[in-house]
């Protein structure tokens, strides 16, 4: 409580305080990531589960008894009788991890080689330099896809299914790092010049040490607000990719599957089977990308 | 005594903050007659350009003037619209900042910078300006002025950058100018042709210069009244050579002492305890008490008194007494 | 025995534009020698000053001198050991050690992120040496709290953090410490309060400082001798007395002039003529030649050996 008090206090906090939208971002946020992770307590049924499944419970409407079990579902069911609130819980999931794990792979990637091509320049700078503008030529979906259609081709069919969560974690993230790599190179490459550096560098200390001891923890600011954005970025490309039929399989739906599953029920009157888990991508996204917003004026002091 | 051109009267500058009120200006009175050049002096927070940027209306928010009246020539600008505040700027003040370059425009050639600024204060034909321009140029010793209206402002030196805008500065005849810092960010042999010119031409115009500077050598040289300032408040304010060489004020004595210029053959430099207090943490009473060697009780309950004499202090030292 | 011997020194940039700049604009690689042919001693426990106007080179020599850069010509020899040529690692290692920095900027030169404590006393701890209440003990010992160790560099004002960076120079038992503009950024009290901790310091632990410069009077009142600076090219060293009170280049007469007086009230004088012309493009012969008013047609032709003067050495054709 006492550190939560002084977070409060700071400066960031101060604005955070300040700033209405940051605050509903974040409440939104927060109540979306802990009932996508406390989903199995949270769900009131497991959509998974074909034990628990009625077919005759299929397409009911939302908050209205179904005509032949009574049941009544808050956002209604999809054709297989599953309950829309929970796949969405479920698929928020999905969502969600392929979103942190992408942007993980995508900023270790990212500073590694922001710092290096910064701190040891010459060649290594240019190899990567150049290969970060040759990528940034491709719409990055792009690129997604044909990582993504390469790995298929790697793997057995009958462990695709299983497969198809770490690829799509791999394509969005490799399609990501530049951005990474862009600002934390202009960063060491400020900091590198300042006379700390030279200071370390007079005392005798290695490359190595010099970039991860003093360097790096002087860079990870824009770091942060480019992770963030991102989060909300990758959520968006692992829904596109889903909905384009190359993204998370049906057997363990993203909020993108749910997407192109219920886009075949929009013009038979079947709406919500769409709407809310579209509803909830972009109350998601969005939010994480007000917050990161927020957070890029709250760390840049030329604007405070 | 003729009226003089600017007059600060009591002026203050606040800036809320959430923690609480910060008065980086804090009742400052100064005149500037024609032809004068106020110098004001102070370390890094003492207010001098905070002081110089509330005169010309240039403060940014959350800052703003919260007391006192500035006139120019009679007139009350304080009060003044932004518009015509702005309007005043360039043709009653000019203005000459550390980096020359923050008042250029690097995507114009310097001779059209100097036609439009003449065109826009004064009533005179294009030509007219032209000339004006070639004129003024040619007074702050741009070798080959005619040929180098045409220059763009990054082909040009530190010290001709900073020449360049001293011309743009006087070229609709203001008759005040501003200079904040002219000379620090140059070498010395260039500081020193940048204040001989700035010296030359308010001499020969008649401007009044408000000379804003950390350097006691360059206000020596250059001013003919200084204004000594310490967190916010005039310290001491006075013609510059009895300030300089007999000190009213305790902190302008220190000053003085912890310049290595006036240390000549001592092992050790006169130094002042402790540093300037910040805005947030200004002590009670007169703000210089904790570093100064004469502050008692009555430093510490009372603020430091209105200017006497010369010095704005409870104890100011006599001439030819030594503390 | 001097404790420093700069010999021959030179050092070149490369200032050429990108490659593919070159190749469309037709242009030449273009070359900056930022410090021609500079040789002078250090005495050990002498403060030896470098005073020079931008692009003069004093920078770039100090950094050579502490090994931040390597010379292109020419060698630095510290207590006889040549750090370029030496091949035994524990005696550069030990020579290394041996010399510290201060530099410039207080605020850039402190780890934002890293407790006080830990920046004093990495010079010890990345050589895996035991610093237990080092830092404690140098804070005092350069005028500041031993509580101070626990905090951040933010907490400080500039002279403050300039006396921590003095704490961290001072950490490895150095012999030697280089001083680049260690109080240009400083204002006037508090330029005095480090540069009468720096004398204090030279005397009890017996220093030897390189103190790199612009300005005058702090090198009038620090150094023992001093070495002038011109594009590069060092044009005069004297002991101080000598350079301050009768100086025979005439670009130091020059500087003495232009440099503003505390007493001189209204001064009129004719200020210094011209600027200090493009490093990468020098006058030919005597690069000061353009500028100096006693400049006759040899100095356009010829470059000045430097010459002993009495106690000084001059590199002008005309001083006697």
């Amino acid at each position: 409580m006492n550190a939560l008090a002084r977070a409060l206090n700071s400066d960031i906090g101060y604005s955070f305080r300040k700033t209405p939208v940051a605050m509903v971002s974040a409440v939104v946020v927060t109540i979306l990531i802990l009932s996508a992770v406390l989903a199995p307590l949270v769900a009131p049924y497991n959509p998974f589960d074909p034990a628990t499944l009625n077919l005759m419970n299929g397409f009911s409407k939302p908050m209205e008894p179904n005509a032949f079990t009574g049941d009544v579902f808050w956002l209604g069911t999809d054709d297989q009788g599953r309950d829309v609130f929970s796949t969405i819980l479920y698929g928020m999931r999905v969502s969600l991890f392929v979103g942190f794990a992408a942007v993980l792979f995508a900023l270790t990637l990212g500073v590694t080689l922001g710092l290096l091509a910064g701190y040891i320049g010459g060649w290594t700078e240019t190899l990567i330099m150049r290969a970060a503008d040759v990528q940034l030529t491709f719409p990055s979906i792009l690129v997604a896809m044909l990582i993504f259609g390469i790995a298929k081709g790697f793997t057995p069919v009958d462990m695709r299914d299983q497969m198809a969560i770490w690829v799509l974690i791999i394509a969005i993230g490799l399609s990501d790092w530049v951005q990474f790599a862009r600002v934390v190179r202009g960063a060491t490459l400020v900091e590198k010049n300042k006379e700390y550096v030279q200071a370390a560098r007079l005392i005798g200390r290695r490359p190595g040490a010099i970039m991860i001891r003093h360097i790096l923890p002087n860079v990870l600011s824009p770091v942060l607000v480019i992770a963030t954005i991102s989060l909300a970025l990758a959520i968006i490309a692992e829904a596109t990719l889903s909905f384009l039929g190359v993204g998370a399989p049906p057997t363990q739906p993203s909020l993108g599957t749910l997407i192109r599953i219920g886009q075949g029920f929009l013009f038979s009157g079947e709406w919500w089977i769409l709407l809310f888990p579209a509803v909830t991508l972009l109350a998601l996204a969005l939010s994480v990308n007000l917050l990161g917003d927020w957070l890029r004026d709250a760390l840049n002091p030329k604007l405070r | 005594m003729t009226d003089p051109v600017l007059s600060v009267r009591n002026l203050s500058v606040e800036i809320p903050t959430r923690a609480g009120i910060l008065k980086p200006v804090d009742g400052v009175s100064y005149d500037i007659a024609k032809g004068e050049i106020l110098g004001v002096v102070g370390e890094s927070g003492a207010g001098k350009s905070m002081a110089g940027n509330a005169i010309i209306g240039l403060l940014t928010r959350p800052a703003h003037i919260s007391g006192g009246e500035v006139w120019l020539n009679g007139n009350r600008i304080d009060t003044l619209e932004p518009e015509m505040l702005r309007r005043m700027r360039g043709k009653e003040i000019g203005m000459v900042f550390q980096d020359p370059l923050t008042s250029l425009n690097p995507l114009l050639p310097i001779g059209d910078q100097l036609t439009e600024t003449i065109l826009e204060h004064l009533p005179v034909t294009k030509a007219e300006a032209e000339a004006r321009a070639l004129k003024g140029l040619e007074e702050v010793g741009i070798p080959a002025a005619a040929q180098r209206m045409g220059s763009y402002p990054h082909e040009f030196s530190g010290g001709m950058r900073q020449r360049v805008v001293i011309a743009l500065a006087l070229c609709a005849e203001p008759s005040l100018i501003i200079a904040d810092e002219p000379t620090t960010a140059l070498d010395v042999s260039v500081q020193a042709q940048i204040v001989a010119l700035l010296k030359k031409l308010c001499r020969e115009k008649g401007t009044a210069v408000m000379l804003v500077t950390h350097d006691m050598g360059v206000i020596a040289e250059a001013s003919d009244r200084v204004a000594v300032m310490y967190a916010g408040r005039l310290a001491e304010l006075g013609p510059v050579r009895d300030v300089l060489t007999h000190p009213m004020h305790p902190y302008t004595h220190g000053l003085m002492g912890s310049t290595p210029l006036a240390s000549k053959g001592l092992a050790r430099l006169n130094q002042i305890p402790g540093s300037m207090p910040r805005l947030g943490a200004l002590p009670d009473g007169c703000a210089f008490n904790p570093r100064c060697p004469k502050a008692d009780a009555k430093c510490r309950a009372n603020p430091a008194p209105v200017m006497n004499e010369r010095a704005s202090c409870w104890h100011p030292m006599i001439p030819g007494q030594t503390s | 025995m001097s404790y420093v011997s700069v010999k021959s020194l030179s050092r070149v940039f490369d200032v050429s534009k990108p490659w593919l700049n070159r190749m469309i604009e037709r242009l030449p690689r273009a070359h900056l020698k930022a410090v021609s042919d500079v040789s002078f001693d250090i005495d050990a426990r002498k403060v030896y000053a470098l005073v020079g106007e931008s692009g003069s080179g004093k920078s770039t020599i100090g950094k050579m001198v502490v090994g931040l850069l390597q010379p292109s010509q020419g060698t630095v020899e510290i207590g006889g050991v040549d750090l370029k040529n030496e091949t035994d690692a524990e005696k550069v290692d030990k020579t290394r050690s041996d010399i510290q920095m201060i530099f410039q900027d207080p605020y850039a030169s402190l780890n934002p992120r890293w407790r006080v404590a830990q920046i004093i006393e990495e010079p010890v701890t990345a050589r895996g040496g035991d610093a237990n209440g080092l830092a404690e003990r140098l804070l005092e010992q350069v005028g500041l709290s031993a509580l101070d160790a626990r905090k951040f560099p933010h907490e400080f004002s500039g002279g403050q953090r300039q006396r921590i960076c003095i704490a961290r120079a001072l950490a490895s038992n150095p012999k030697m410490i280089v001083c680049d503009e260690p109080t240009s950024a400083l204002d006037v009290s508090v330029q005095a309060q480090v540069l009468n901790l720096m004398k204090d310091l030279q005397e009890d632990l017996g220093l030897t400082y390189l103190f790199v410069s612009h300005d005058l009077t702090v090198v009038q009142h620090m150094a023992d001798t001093v070495g002038v600076l011109y594009l590069g090219r060092l044009v005069e060293e004297a002991p101080r007395d000598a350079l301050f009170g009768a100086p025979k280049h005439p670009y130091t007469q020059m500087l003495l002039d232009a440099a503003p007086k505390l007493d001189g009230f209204g001064r009129e004088v004719p200020p210094p003529q011209g600027e200090i012309p493009d490093p990468i493009n020098p006058p030919s012969g005597c690069a000061f030649h353009p500028r100096c008013p006693r400049a006759v047609a040899r100095c356009k032709a010829e470059l000045p050996e430097m010459r002993r003067i009495g106690e000084t050495r001059v590199a002008c054709h005309l001083a006697e």
